[in-house]
């Protein structure tokens, strides 16, 4: 893309200042008179709201001020002006009108204070600017010293009391001050007194905070547009404007006319009105303007203000083009790295290609390729949407279609921009928000795939927290050869494999993969060989061969050879697998569970192939080879790892239902017994705390004590349940495989579906609240015992009593209630600290220093490492180097 | 109160204190060469701190820090000395 290069300088400074009724005036291309705006020929009336010297909307018409158009000669529109008939408060200035007000005299208009405190605090003031300190502090001593004094230092009179009426009415001794009388009063204020009320003499006087002739901004801030049944809709702010000049004129009218005071008040109040809904429409104090179907104007303040604000969705963010949105959805044959974009996407979103000597043939051949008889046959052929054509300074955008295709191929010059539409292999960064971290947008390969949805492989799902129940994500297509280049460095998905939070990898096997490998790995597993290929098929031509053990009349090969066919040869690794029991008494390199991983020279030789080997956050293979043959490597393992395994766990079959979760009758009678015990070991104790026998535990009260007593034996039967039951279910079970092996779930839950939920705790305490003195009508008021406090005895096969249920709900209810509330609070605080730290970078020097030049640390986090590199935030892994060292000799 | 009270122990040797010193105007000039920066682009360090005080540092001098680190064993920081109220 062209870009046209043009002079940046840098800010020195930005001033805010107040308009002078003299520079309103100046800058005023009209006065405006007339509360009209279009005539019933539909023509702007002249010095009316739209009148054209204020600028012009439709374009092809002139502005009548400076003769040029809107869009292509950039009129930029012209200011207008109407003379208030009264002067009117401005709402945004009040506070300052009345601090002015509090500290001056309304005889002689000089500060309220002595010669001698004037002095000392403007030599202050002059001492803090020398410092570049803020004087905001010193301004309002310097106030509360005038609002004390009681009469005038220099005449005499006595000083009134100031008080605001929200929000634009001032008194004084509780009499109403008019707007004329408050601005004769400002205009009284000497230029020497004023730096002390905080205000540059450069660019405001006192009395300009109130409006004696208000600005009419350009028709091009406020256009009206025209609706498809030919009728005219302004702005909020023309309508304002309307109602501004409206009321004006009656109350020049009337005051001309002599009409009684009373009438000529209540117009100048209106017109206050007007005017301050005009500036800010949610004054409080005050009803919000309204638009006649009810919904309250949208005036100035509010054109600003807040998340739909200006400042926050126009100027922070903006919309952008070559971006598509879409729902996702789940493809194990696609790579990490890679995205199916929907051919729909594809055909619409586009790369610009620069026509040169080299590549014209090719982009003839594109331009038409299309519309060839070849491509009908194909699913998805790449074509070209525009062509930019660019001679003599203009730029013009052809639509490629299937007529002119061959037309425009032809007369295709060198210099032009094709826009061409996505290919395969393209580079597109893909985000799903909230964008929390910076692996939540990424770098993938496009892969144009039919059907309607984003397709992605599933391991990335963590980085950008992205499941499959309707989440929509966002694609965005690099436009430029730098970017392009950018992106692939940095950007591309296994750049970011490992994560910059604990230098981990945190994009590895998930769920099936996971029990995929513990099936293939367990044990001494033995694979027909012609099994073994089909497995093996999955993987293609990668890997190393696996070696094939004859027997008489069957040969075959084992699971964990098939999977140290990803290996690298010179990968040596042992470590606790995650099916590791924590035995009493660990017979490490002869663990009799299999859960002792050993690989030497890239063999899996014992151990089980689970979560700590290829799950994100503690996969020790992945992190292994990510470490040693970098994250290409890493990328390829992950593909792989996953494609194995998917392929295994769909040739074994895996499955799981609510029979997995069956335990003999004998282990469901043991348990309900353990629980009879326990609820007679609460008994027990309510019956020693309502007899005082109960002895407290130190530092407890007695309720404490008893408390703490039933929730340790209600925790305690929960674990006796699930212990028996998890004796029952089996290695053959698949839902304890996922549980054991860190695929999905726990054996808690297994223990809560098969034997007993167990206490439910709301603030982690028994559920106490409900009615008075019990929890709920169904038992006695200050029954303590188990069942009438929240232990659930049944278990979520056999189904909960509805008390049970009812306890079960107001527990679930406490998380939820802690989700929303911590997701609100945590990015609050997230967006604070973005704000705080977006523009600290790391130097070439390795100074952390902000945009400001200042230097935040002299070396980065004290010691230059870059946590994404570091093993779990150390610099160097002495164990590893040693190790290595050790096997060197 | 205790505000007036003499301190009757020495800062310098509280574990939470960094080791700090004045650089030298040579020193000084190596530094700002050093890290291309201008003396107010420095972190600051009020000349009324109990250290500056301590070691009797002036405004306009640079102070050298030099902190206990977990991750890099010493960690050095300068600060410039600035004028209080």
């Amino acid at each position: 893309m062209e870009r046209t290069r043009s002079v940046t300088k840098k800010i020195g400074s930005i001033e805010f200042s107040l308009l002078s009724p003299n520079e309103v005036r100046r800058m005023s291309a009209t006065k405006v008179i007339t509360a009209d705006t279009y005539d019933d020929d539909g023509f702007p009336i002249a010095m009316g709201l739209m009148d054209p010297r204020l600028g012009v909307v439709e374009p092809g018409l002139r502005c009548k001020t400076c003769g040029q158009r809107v869009g292509k000669d950039k009129c930029p529109g012209h200011f207008g002006h109407i003379d208030l008939a009264m002067p009117v408060i401005h709402v945004g200035l009040i506070k300052t009108i009345r601090n002015c007000l509090r500290s001056t005299c309304r005889e002689c208009g000089r500060i309220l204070l002595t010669e001698k405190q004037k002095d000392d605090y403007l030599a202050e003031l002059k001492h803090y600017e020398r410092d570049g300190r803020s004087n905001a502090g010193l301004l309002k001593q310097a106030i509360t010293d005038c609002v004390k004094s009681e009469k005038c230092p220099r005449c005499g009179r006595e000083v009134g009391k100031i008080e605001l009426d929200k929000p634009t009415s001032l008194r004084e001794n509780g009499k109403k001050l008019t707007p004329s009388e408050v601005r004769e009063w400002l205009e009284k204020i000497p230029d020497e007194d004023l730096p002390l009320l905080d205000i540059n003499r450069k660019t405001a006087r006192p009395e300009w905070m109130v409006l004696t002739v208000l600005p009419v901004p350009p028709v091009t801030v406020r256009p009206s547009v025209t609706l498809q049944s030919g009728e005219r809709s302004e702005d909020d702010l023309t309508h304002k404007l309307v109602d501004v000049i409206r009321i004006n004129q009656r109350l020049q009218e009337n005051r001309d006319a002599g009409a009684p005071q009373l009438i000529v008040e209540d117009l100048w109040e209106l017109l206050q009105y007007h005017i301050t809904t005009y500036l800010d429409n949610q004054t409080s104090g005050i009803p919000p303007a309204r638009h006649r179907s009810g919904r309250p104007l949208k005036t100035l303040a509010q054109r600003l203000k807040g998340k739909e604000g200006r400042f926050r969705s126009n100027l922070s963010g903006k919309r952008v083009n070559f971006s598509a949105r879409t729902v996702i959805s789940p493809d194990p044959n696609l790579s990490i790295n890679e995205i199916g974009v929907p051919i729909q996407i594809a055909e619409e979103l586009t790369v610009p290609v620069r026509v040169t000597s080299h590549n014209i043939d090719w982009c003839r051949d594109i331009i038409t390729q299309k519309y060839s008889i070849e491509s009908l046959s194909k699913a998805y052929v790449p074509g070209v949407n525009y062509i930019i054509k660019e001679t003599e300074g203009m730029r013009r955008r052809i639509k490629v279609t299937e007529k002119n295709a061959q037309d425009i191929a032809e007369k295709l010059q060198i210099g032009s921009i094709i826009e061409r539409q996505l290919m395969e292999g393209d580079i597109a960064l893909f985000n799903r928000q909230p964008s929390l971290h910076r692996m939540s947008m990424m770098a993938h390969r496009i892969k144009v795939v039919p059907h309607k949805t984003f397709r992605f492989n599933l391991c990335v799902c963590p980085p950008y927290n992205a499941d499959f129940d309707g989440d929509e994500m966002n694609l965005h297509i690099i436009q430029g050869e730098e970017a392009k280049a950018e992106a692939e460095l940095l950007m591309k998905v296994q750049e970011n494999i490992l994560s910059p939070r604990f230098g981990g990898a945190i994009i590895g096997g998930i769920h099936d993969h996971i029990s995929g490998c513990f099936l293939l790995t367990h044990k001494q597993r033995k694979i027909p060989v012609e099994n073994a290929l089909h497995i093996l098929s999955a993987i293609g031509d990668e890997g190393k061969n696996p070696k094939i053990i004859e027997e008489e009349n069957f040969s075959y090969i084992t699971g964990k050879e098939i999977f140290s066919a990803l290996l690298p040869d010179d990968l040596n690794l042992e470590y606790k697998a995650k099916t590791c029991l924590n035995c009493e008494l660990c017979q490490a390199p002869k663990c009799p569970h299999n859960a002792y991983v050993i690989i030497k020279n890239g063999k899996l030789t014992q151990g089980t192939i689970d979560e700590n080997s290829i799950g994100a956050f503690k996969g020790r293979i992945l992190d292994r080879i990510i470490r040693d043959h970098g994250m290409d490597a890493g990328r390829e393992f992950i593909d792989n790892v996953t494609k194995l395994a998917i392929s295994a766990i769909t040739f074994f079959g895996f499955t799981t239902s609510i029979d997995d979760e069956d335990i003999p009758e004998e282990a469901k009678r043991q348990i309900a017994k353990g629980i009879e015990k326990a609820m007679e070991k609460i008994e027990n104790l309510v019956k020693a705390y309502e007899d005082g026998q109960l002895e407290s535990l130190p530092g407890r009260s007695l309720e404490e004590t008893l408390e703490m007593e039933i929730m340790r034996v209600t925790g305690k039967t929960r674990d006796m349940a699930g212990e028996i039951a998890g004796r029952h279910l089996g290695l053959n079970n698949s839902a304890v495989i996922m549980a054991k092996s860190g695929a999905r779930g726990s054996m808690l839950n297994l223990s809560q579906m098969s034997g007993c939920v167990g206490q439910q705790a709301v603030r982690g305490e028994r559920i106490h609240r409900g009615y008075q003195y019990r929890t709920l009508p169904h038992f006695k008021q200050g029954d303590l015992g188990a069942s009438a406090k929240g232990f659930v005895a049944s278990s979520y096969k056999s189904g909960l009593s509805p008390t049970e249920y009812f306890f079960h709900s107001m527990g679930g209810r406490e998380g939820l209630v802690d989700t929303a509330v911590r997701t609100s609070r945590s990015g609050y605080m997230q967006r604070r600290l973005i704000n705080a730290l977006e523009d600290v970078k790391v130097e070439n020097d390795g100074t952390v220093r902000h945009a400001g030049g200042q230097i935040i640390q002299f070396i980065y986090g004290e010691d230059g490492i870059d946590p994404t590199r570091s093993i779990s935030g150390n610099a160097v892994d002495i164990n590893r180097i040693i190790t290595d060292v050790k096997e060197g000799i | 109160m205790a505000t007036e009270k003499k301190q009757n122990f020495d800062i310098m040797n509280h574990e939470l204190v960094p080791f700090h010193t004045i650089l030298s105007d040579h020193e000084k000039g190596e530094l700002l060469k050093k890290y291309h920066v201008e003396t107010n682009n420095l972190p600051k360090i009020l000349d009324n701190d109990p250290v500056s005080v301590f070691i009797g540092a002036k405004p306009g001098q640079i102070v050298k820090i030099v902190r206990k680190s977990n991750t890099a064993k010493e960690a050095i920081s300068y600060r410039l000395v600035i004028e209080s109220e």
